[in-house]
């Protein structure tokens, strides 16, 4: 199913909570809709399901205009954040409610369906029971069966695996992966973790405040972010900023506290002017491992040990940085380091916060970097 | 740009006519009525504004309406309190929560006349078990003839019946606060009385301003118990507003006045909720505001 | 500050016939930071709640500093809690919410005072004093939640249960980072409840992993990492977990499916012995793509997945998936590869717990 947002807006008396954006569905794909809490990805998901009606703008699926359509006629699921089953229902019966809402599919058909959407989710050993004798993993699993089972072209889950154990939301995000590669249903999957977006692969439209920042391929927007607040709210641990001033003609950024960088080949032909540098912290190291690489002299404030990284936070001329390693790093606070840093891995952003370089896409010229919705 | 559903206009219509019949016309009847003098079926005389004036100026309104005011605002006084504490003194779960809830909630099931009708006859001296103990300890004990005594029985009736609603207002409202909070008080020493005044009272606003609304706009109007209870006496003693319009309009078929002053009863009653409604519309909001 | 004993600590709710948290004996030394880890439903909120005198234990006793204090009720026991959603007080100020505590313990008013500025500077909320609480944001609030708790100097232990799970990602950070701040500076024995690995292993220097009512391990998040001692630990810690196959001892090697690996002959004398099932067990992390040597195995690709800072392949070996984590711009050509499993990092399980 196409879906597509043309203009869509949302006001609540004088507070705009959705401002005027268009967004064109990946068709089959699964879409990520990526944004902190409040961002309006919520709000975007009950304009799409026809559950609130917009302030201005259209709503079309597959070329029809379906603003003003009722959900009920609409041929969609949703899935939630609280496990909403009904309570008096067994698993079985829960499942096939809609189904026998519908009541176009005789008992049998029911049957075989349930038990095949059962199946795929890994529950059909539960069919008898009632919800509240089953985990909130299981919980969650029946409320998605209950959404799939209907097999609408179109899928919206809004933080479905936000209330269930770490473990657990690994488990299930691979399986939705797997459950929905077959490309036949419109997936939308509103998260805050820029990790479950690059879990998930297809699409990443990125919301802040109401506002569409970006809609493009995952990795793309990760890679390219299209302006700083981007960079901000898809990267966890967050991006390194740097206000820098470049100067005309010497090829360097000069950062607070003295520090000079030299730009990288795809930073070089920047104009000058005052910039905001980014750099990743995984793209921080202990040892030089390119030529070309500056060093720089930190003093470290804390050392997180995850396992498999270390997150060390540093305070270098004043700036506080942070810095992805790999394995165990056990320093201590108040202790010494350099850290390496590849010119080629910095990103800079404008005045205006819009990407004006990124490392192997090179200069972006100003109207180019104009993104969706802007 | 939005398309409209013009069905929904249709689905309205019933009961549109249905409200229109049953309260938008009378209600554009007494409208009439309270600008005309009304001197026999066919004979009616336009007065203007005239009534309105007689309305406000009469001392025995301002009798009523006054003792109108002190009953809702003694009745109040002693209901919500009462009411609060027989929800923080209910059972929370099990057989035993149910059972107080049931037997608290009788009161709230009786016919209005019916209460008026126990009551009446509980507080007789001789058949009445009330009026009997309070006699037998030595007071002197009549609400047909003194009036304390009858401004007493009403209010305690008044609180009998309705106590019950505030009661299980409140009950639901201090179910819905999570454990968490009172796991912290205990955790940072918090007394009783700094649990209740920081945490329960804080959680019941919503349901307080609704109880509130609901009881003033009920006492405000009351009728049929203490007309059935003291006839309104002893002399008029307690006779509330409704109970004096009622003379004015059915009594004395002086429908003029009584149009007019129905009027402005209703005006009295609808500017009241609207204070309470914007109160609790504050009150949801600021509830409602993004915490997380 | 305390030395916190379990002797013999297990746990039934009324009505049931099984353990949520199975008798034990533990000792917590004083000042640490530890985490309780494990999915829901594992007991570390039973325990959490029976340290803090929030649920009186079925068996067994608690101590802190030697004195049994199973029986004493919260107020009594020094403890500070700070729970899941944040709990303030909304009428009050921020300086009324965190003066709270002390004041229902009738300290005198310019003592109050000194002790909340104290605190409120340490947290950054001085300038923040005179607002009312009701307008703060979650985070906020559960800073609030958390000054209240450290406001008294008797504290012996500050219980977090599951505080950040209201808070938004990014701001985790921030909220993590300074808790750290706060042991390093206040040196208070920490207890952190948590089902997300990487909040538990970034704040404690010791991690205790439950599962079903039970410690399975407890060690710092290096030792748990690198040598967990039974094979939850190793599925549960680490994104992804651990990779686990089943496995043969054959002599001086071990045998997966059809291809063999070689043993160290210490190894396979201690391997030999077991006489149960092996599985053999190593961290995505610690297997490399070989280009050639014998010590590798070849398995099938089938798929590799980008995640920005890093990449997953994950293949077929002896019919089992095996996910590896390679850099960010590693790439893969072709449908077979070869891994090399680093000896030192390979473990081998028997019935789930750790033989070498």
């Amino acid at each position: 199913m196409q879906l597509k947002l043309d203009g869509i807006s949302k006001l609540a008396g004088a507070d705009v909570h959705i401002h005027p954006l268009d967004l064109n569905l990946q068709a089959g794909k699964i879409n990520v809709l990526l944004g902190q809490t409040r961002a309006g990805k919520t709000t975007l998901m009950r304009l799409m399901a026809g559950l609130d009606r917009p302030s201005g703008g259209r709503v079309l699926v597959d070329g029809v205009d379906v603003t003003g359509v009722s959900v009920r006629r609409r041929d969609l699921a949703m899935v939630y954040q609280q496990f909403v089953n009904y309570p008096s229902f067994t698993v079985f019966e829960n499942i096939a409610s809609p189904l026998r809402l519908a009541g176009k599919l005789s008992p049998q058909e029911i049957k075989t369906r349930v038990e095949a959407v059962a199946e795929k989710l890994h529950i059909a050993h539960l069919l008898d029971r009632l919800p509240s004798a089953l985990s909130g993993g299981q919980q969650q699993r029946t409320a998605m069966a209950r959404a799939m089972v209907k097999q609408a072209p179109l899928l919206l889950l809004d933080e479905p695996l936000v209330n269930l154990d770490y473990k657990l939301r690994e488990e299930l995000r691979a399986e939705l992966k797997d459950l929905f590669a077959d490309g036949h249903t419109t997936v939308v999957y509103a998260t805050t973790e820029p990790h479950e977006a690059l879990l998930l692969g297809g699409h990443t439209a990125v919301l802040d405040e109401g506002r569409l920042l970006q809609f493009a391929p995952t990795l793309e927007v990760f890679h390219h972010p299209a302006t700083q607040r981007v960079a901000q709210v898809f990267s966890d641990p967050p991006m390194n900023l740097l206000p820098a001033h470049i100067p005309a003609g010497t090829g360097e950024a000069r950062l607070a506290g003295g520090l000079v960088l030299p730009l990288g080949p795809h930073l070089t032909a920047l104009p000058a002017g005052q910039y905001t540098l980014g750099v990743r912290p995984s793209h921080l190291r202990l040892r030089p491992e390119r030529s070309g690489e500056v060093a720089l002299q930190c003093e470290v404030e804390l050392a997180e040990i995850s396992g498999s990284d270390t997150y060390l936070h540093l305070k270098q001329a004043g700036a506080d940085w942070v810095a992805q390693l790999p394995g165990v790093c056990d320093l201590d606070p108040g202790s010494h380091v350099e850290i390496y840093l590849h010119p080629g891995d910095v990103f800079a952003f404008d005045q205006q916060g819009r990407l004006a370089g990124s490392p192997d896409r090179g200069l972006i010229l100003a109207a180019n970097a104009a993104s969706v919705g802007a | 740009m939005k398309p409209y559903n013009n069905k929904a206009w249709l689905l309205v219509l019933p009961v549109v006519l249905c409200v229109a019949f049953s309260a938008v016309i009378p209600l554009m009847t007494v409208v009439n009525y309270s600008v005309q003098d009304i001197l026999g079926p066919d004979q009616r005389v336009f007065v203007g504004t005239e009534w309105f004036k007689n309305v406000l100026r009469d001392p025995e309104l301002h009798g009523a309406l006054w003792r109108q005011i002190v009953f809702s605002a003694t009745v109040l006084a002693i209901e919500i309190p009462l009411g609060i504490l027989l929800a923080l003194a209910l059972p929370a779960q099990g057989w035993r929560s149910s059972l107080a809830l049931v037997l608290l909630a009788m009161p709230l099931l009786i016919p209005q006349n019916v209460v008026g009708t126990i009551w009446q006859i509980y507080g007789r001296t001789d058949i009445g078990f009330g009026g009997l103990v309070i006699s037998k300890l030595g007071f002197d004990y009549n609400y047909a003839s003194n009036p304390t005594d009858a401004w007493l029985t009403v209010v305690v009736m008044d609180i009998w019946h309705w106590t019950p609603l505030i009661a299980l207002l409140a009950f639901a409202g201090l179910r819905a606060i999570p454990e968490a909070y009172y796991q912290a008080a205990r955790i940072d020493g918090a007394s009783r009385w700094a649990v209740f005044r920081y945490i329960q009272l804080p959680k019941l606003r919503g349901v307080l301003l609704i109880g509130l609304l609901l009881r003033f706009m009920d006492s405000f109007m009351i009728y049929t118990e203490p007309f059935v209870l003291t006839g309104g006496g002893p002399g008029n003693a307690t006779t509330f507003l409704s109970q004096y319009l009622t003379q004015k309009a059915v009594g004395q078929f002086d429908l003029g006045p009584a149009a007019a002053f129905s009027l402005v009863y209703f005006l009295i009653i609808l500017l009241a909720c609207f204070v309470f409604y914007t109160l609790l519309q504050n009150q949801a909001e600021s509830d409602n505001k993004p915490e997380a | 500050m305390a030395r916190i004993e379990l002797n013999g600590l297990g746990h039934r709710y009324p009505g049931s016939e099984q353990y949520a948290l199975q008798p034990q004996t533990m000792v917590w030394e004083d000042g640490g930071a530890y985490a309780l880890l494990g999915p829901s439903g594992c007991g570390k909120t039973t325990l959490l709640n029976i340290i803090s005198g929030l649920l009186t234990p079925s068996e067994g006793s608690v101590l802190f500093d030697g004195r049994d204090v199973t029986q004493l009720p919260p107020e009594k026991r020094n403890i500070a809690q700070v729970f899941q959603f944040p709990v303030i007080y909304d009428t009050m100020t921020v300086f009324d919410n965190l003066a709270f505590p002390l004041r229902n313990r009738k300290l005198p008013e310019p003592e109050v005072r000194s002790r909340v500025q104290e605190i409120a500077e340490i947290l950054d909320l001085s300038g923040e004093l005179r607002r009312r609480a009701s307008g703060l944001s979650a985070e906020e609030k559960q800073i609030i939640s958390l000054g209240r708790g450290l406001v008294r100097k008797d504290v012996a232990a500050v219980l977090f249960d599951e505080p950040l799970t209201v808070i938004d990602p990014h701001v985790k950070w921030l909220l993590r980072r300074q808790l750290k701040r706060i042991h390093q500076q206040l040196k208070l024995s920490l207890i952190y409840v948590t089902h997300d690995q990487i909040e538990a292993l970034t704040f404690a220097n010791q991690v205790v992993v439950m599962y079903e009512g039970e410690v399975v391990q407890m060690g710092t998040p290096q030792a748990l990492f690198e040598e967990p001692a039974h094979t939850f630990v190793g599925h549960f810690i680490g994104s992804p977990g651990m990779n686990l196959l089943p496995c043969e001892l054959n002599g001086e090697s071990i045998r997966l499916g059809e291809q063999s690996m070689p043993l160290a002959p210490a190894l396979a004398v201690r391997l030999a012995q077991v006489g149960k099932p092996l599985m053999l067990g190593i961290r995505p992390e610690f297997i490399r793509l070989a280009s050639s040597g014998s010590a590798a195995l070849d398995a099938d690709v089938v798929r590799l997945e980008d995640l920005g800072t890093s990449k997953i392949l994950t293949v077929t070996l002896a019919g089992k998936p095996i996910r590896i984590r390679l850099p960010e711009q590693q790439t893969v050509e072709g449908t077979r590869v070869r891994l090399d499993f680093q000896p030192e990092r390979t473990m081998f399980y028997a019935d789930g717990h750790r033989i070498a």
